[in-house]
């Protein structure tokens, strides 16, 4: 291996493992509360907390919304099995998921040099 | 208790035609990114390309808060555009919204495709064309290039927000004054966007710092002399 391609391994490596890093770990620091999106769909509804789950009282555009249709998959909501405390679990294997499916979609369109 | 993460838009908050819609016009630009993106890729920038979709799913993990009792999370479409390009880039947010939606939940499957057009090719466009718009500036040295980071993915995250905005104008529930709506989805978009900023400012910052040859955006401004020196170190 040369020294550059050494290097650039090297690197890869480090981006990998700083996104392993920010899914595994820092996953859990993550602020829990509806984002921006999901603020501005359940304006004027208030969310009551249910034995059956979440409610919304009121009127708001989140009342639309559908279950997902895949929602009791394995990994539904970023946990495994909907298992507590597996968020960083479901990071990891959802970093390592889009690192397979991206990288081979890219290497197999990425441009070959001509053959000499 | 936590309360599921759901990210992205659900099915049912626009009607099926325009998420019908939506889904053809998600098709068609992510096809001629796939054309565009060959031209990009190669055996150096492949890799670096699947990385940053990678990094983008981890970092859209990581909601902050913006308000009391709102958070907001990383898009990554200007980020990736600076990094791997605009084609590349719209492809990475694609397949990090398409792994959200089947394995995660994160997303409607009828509504990815709007979901898609907003994130991954109006986000990335318009933040792509402010950071190329500032190209030369970016090129003066690292504050400039961070601050032209920074700008791009604010207007990408509220580009975004516009890209719901449009598809609630067309196929949303009536019942809802669309002025509203936009008013409150915008208002918080800006505030994410100084976060999306920040985000993208400090990674694109990182790479640069290191390996400024893999730093899409800054392609063909260095002089010669200087890549050759730096690709034989």
């Amino acid at each position: 291996m040369t020294k550059a391609n050494k290097r650039n391994l090297g690197f890869l490596l480090g981006f990998l493992a700083v996104a392993l890093v920010v899914a595994g770990a820092l996953s859990y620091f993550a602020d829990s509360d509806p984002d921006g999106l999901d603020h501005a769909t359940l304006s004027g509804c208030q969310v009551v907390e249910t034995d059956q789950g979440e409610r919304l009282d009121g009127s708001c555009i989140a009342q639309n919304a559908q279950e997902h249709r895949l929602g009791t998959g394995p990994l539904a909501d970023y946990a495994v099995n909907g298992g507590e405390g597996t968020t960083g679990l479901a990071g990891v294997i959802g970093v390592v998921v889009t690192v397979i499916l991206a990288g081979g979609l890219f290497w197999l369109l990425r441009r070959r040099p001509a053959k000499e | 208790m936590t309360t599921p993460v759901a990210m992205h838009m659900s099915d049912g908050l626009v009607n099926s035609p325009t998420a019908l819609l939506f889904i053809g016009i998600a098709a068609v630009g992510v096809a001629v990114a796939a054309a565009k993106a060959r031209a990009d890729l190669d055996d150096r920038t492949a890799p670096m390309a699947g990385l940053v979709a990678a990094f983008v799913f981890a970092t859209q993990m990581i909601n902050f808060p913006v308000l009391p009792g709102v958070s907001g999370h990383l898009l990554g479409g200007a980020l990736a555009a600076i990094l791997v390009g605009p084609w590349v880039g719209a492809l990475c947010v694609s397949i990090v919204l398409v792994v959200q939606a089947l394995v995660f939940a994160d997303g409607g499957l009828t509504a990815l495709g709007a979901n898609v057009t907003n994130m991954a090719l109006i986000g990335t466009v318009a933040g792509f064309l402010v950071a190329v718009a500032l190209r030369r500036f970016a090129a003066r040295g690292k504050s400039a290039l961070v601050a032209v980071a920074f700008i791009a993915a604010l207007v990408n995250t509220v580009a975004a927000a516009l890209g719901f905005v449009l598809e609630f104008a067309i196929g949303g529930d009536a019942a809802f004054s669309l002025g509203g709506v936009a008013a409150t989805v915008v208002g918080v978009h800006v505030l994410i966007g100084v976060g999306e900023g920040i985000i993208t400012a400090l990674t694109v910052a990182a790479v640069a710092a290191v390996r400024p040859d893999l730093v899409y955006l800054l392609r063909g401004t260095q002089r010669p002399l200087e890549l050759r020196e730096r690709s034989a170190a």
